[in-house]
């Protein structure tokens, strides 16, 4: 009865999202978690949400129209900030695993227009949460101007031969290191921490290696503060795509399952770590 | 003074292990009064640390085969014995298998409640472990310090939901505030909710029980003229309420929750042998 009541008043809604399971939403949120604020823009075709760091590193959750079982928006785009973190609290409030046999939590958002919040109505069991989180004014995100026709060299590769070098990454070293060869080690990943350094190369012929396209040989290096989070979506994810353009910019695509076997994608930015040339020992 | 019991049956001994498990999340220090039939577990928490108070009830002989005890005195036969639960917890932990744990009031440099645990050796041997556990012996002067808490007239009496699910919802809604508006009707819902300038998060249970209570039981059910609807509220430490959800281990076959509008709330922790009792007190804004 009170669902149905509810059902009345969708009519004042710009935006109505209705999911049988709300762990498809919140597994992809949380691979993109590494900051509290975030952006969500709505469109026809579903809601992207962008963290981004530093303003060197960027990530980007594509939670397409399709993942919801009704999805309805009124208006071509719509904008907002809010707080991922309380959001995810909200979305996995009975429990990030499944709690009971049915244990499905289903969820309705809807959101009203610029300056009104968003509503989460979550159920299980019979239990239901309603939730209203505070939106705030959005920012432009940044444009990292990464375009394919720019790429240099492009890897697709299982991710779990990742997972181990991400997640054993050395913090003690500044910069994680990434070489794309056309020759040999063709990729290789390096740290240089306070203990020595490591290298992790991968042959372009590894069967954890699906598609290799390298045009020129490029090193660079990335802060390893920012790629570090890009562990998260790492481990929830099966293909891993490494793209680098001219410019050195790295862009990591992640393809993840959703608990009901549709693919959805996660990508992070990032940009290089500028060469000090004014060293003085050089 | 004297106290001495023995506890055989390895059922027993579990439960009197959970029990103290439970306890010793809850607080650090609390009283063991031992009567001539019952134990207690005593907690009252001064106004200005919380208020929370906390009285656990042990039937002496559903746990113990061997009981004797001698008071202070012939006519205030009881004694009191401020206790760390976490150091007997630590002692009983040895005990999971135990043949028999024995437990003795005894005077060592300090009064000491000493464990005595036989473990099983698949021998002739015998094996035994002992564990001395300081304690202080609570002054008479100080005894009405720890009487019972009187059974509040509350407002509203319900069953609490699936603990489980429960302490799903209260571990997050801890991480968006400090305070929880428990609020619940004698339509057998329940409601959750927390409030901050970022969020406002309402969780509604429905279809509990609203339990009665006979008056020889000491309590009543306040009559008012208000409507069955209408919820009665008490704002809450919701470190406390989630401590006690994630501690208890005796896996009571009921736990009831009775509101006092704006005042406090009573969780009762029902089982055989044992209850358990837990008040927090309102907080205000």
């Amino acid at each position: 009865m009170l669902s149905a009541q509810r059902d009345d008043d969708d009519s004042q809604y710009l935006l109505v999202a209705k999911l049988d399971n709300a762990r498809n939403v919140s597994n992809i949120l949380k691979a993109i978690h590494f900051k509290d604020i975030a952006t969500v823009i709505a469109s026809p075709l579903g809601l992207k949400v962008t963290v981004e760091d530093a303003k060197c590193v960027q990530a980007n959750a594509f939670i397409q129209e399709s993942i919801f079982h009704h999805y309805h928006i009124k208006e071509d785009q719509l904008a907002f900030k809010i707080n991922l973190t309380v959001l995810l609290e909200c979305l996995t409030i009975f429990g990030s695993s499944a709690t009971t046999p049915s244990g499905n939590t289903t969820l309705k958002m809807c959101y009203a227009g610029y300056g009104c919040p968003l509503i989460l109505m979550l159920e299980e069991d019979g239990v239901l949460t309603d939730c209203s989180l505070k939106t705030l004014e959005p920012d432009e995100v940044l444009d990292f101007d990464f375009s394919s026709a720019n790429v240099v060299n492009k890897i697709i590769m299982k991710s779990e031969c990742l997972k181990e070098v991400f997640s054993e990454l050395d913090t003690t070293s500044e910069v994680l290191q990434i070489l794309i060869s056309p020759d040999q080690p063709y990729l290789q990943f390096s740290t240089f921490g306070n203990a020595g350094s490591t290298h992790s190369s991968f042959p372009k012929d590894s069967e954890m290696v699906e598609s290799f396209l390298s045009n020129q040989t490029q090193t660079n290096r990335y802060k390893i503060s920012l790629l570090k989070p890009s562990v998260k979506a790492l481990n929830l994810s099966t293909r891993i795509s490494i793209r680098t353009d001219s410019r050195g910019f790295l862009s990591l695509q992640y393809m993840i399952k959703t608990e009901d076997g549709q693919i959805c994608f996660v990508e992070y930015y990032c940009a290089p770590d500028e060469e000090i040339t004014d060293d003085p020992e050089t | 003074m004297k106290f001495r019991g023995k506890i055989v049956d390895i059922v027993c001994i579990q439960q009197f292990t959970n029990i103290v498990g439970t306890i010793s999340k809850l607080v650090k220090t609390c009283i063991m009064r031992i009567t001539e039939d019952k134990v207690f577990f005593i907690l009252s928490e001064r106004i200005g640390d919380g208020g929370a108070q906390m009285w656990c009830e042990l039937d002496q002989s559903h746990f113990f085969d061997e009981y004797a005890m001698d008071g202070v005195s012939a006519e205030a036969n009881e004694i009191y014995l401020e206790v760390m639960p976490d150091l007997m917890l630590k002692a009983l932990k040895t005990a999971h298998s135990a043949k028999w744990i024995k437990l003795k009031l005894t005077k060592k440099n300090t009064p000491c409640l000493t464990m005595e645990i036989d473990l099983p050796t698949g021998g002739p041997h015998q094996r035994q472990v002992v564990h001395d556990i300081p304690v202080n012996v609570v002054p008479r002067k100080h005894w009405p310090d720890y009487t019972e808490p009187e059974m509040p007239k509350f407002d509203v009496s319900i069953t609490m939901p699936q603990l489980k699910l429960m302490k799903n919802v209260i571990d997050k809604m801890k991480n968006l505030s400090n305070y929880l508006s428990l609020s619940a009707n004698r339509s057998g819902e329940m409601k959750l909710s927390v409030e901050t300038d970022m969020v406002a998060v309402s969780t509604h249970f429905q279809n509990l029980l609203n339990p009665t209570w006979g008056n020889q039981d000491g309590c009543q059910i306040l009559q008012s003229s208000q409507g069955q609807e209408e919820f009665a509220t008490a704002r809450i430490d919701i470190r406390k309420f989630a401590q006690f959800l994630n501690g208890q281990q005796v896996n009571p076959k009921r736990v009831i929750c009775n509101i006092v509008h704006h005042r406090m709330v009573h969780f009762f922790l029902m089982h055989e042998d044992l209850s358990l009792q837990y008040f927090l007190p309102v907080i205000s804004r």
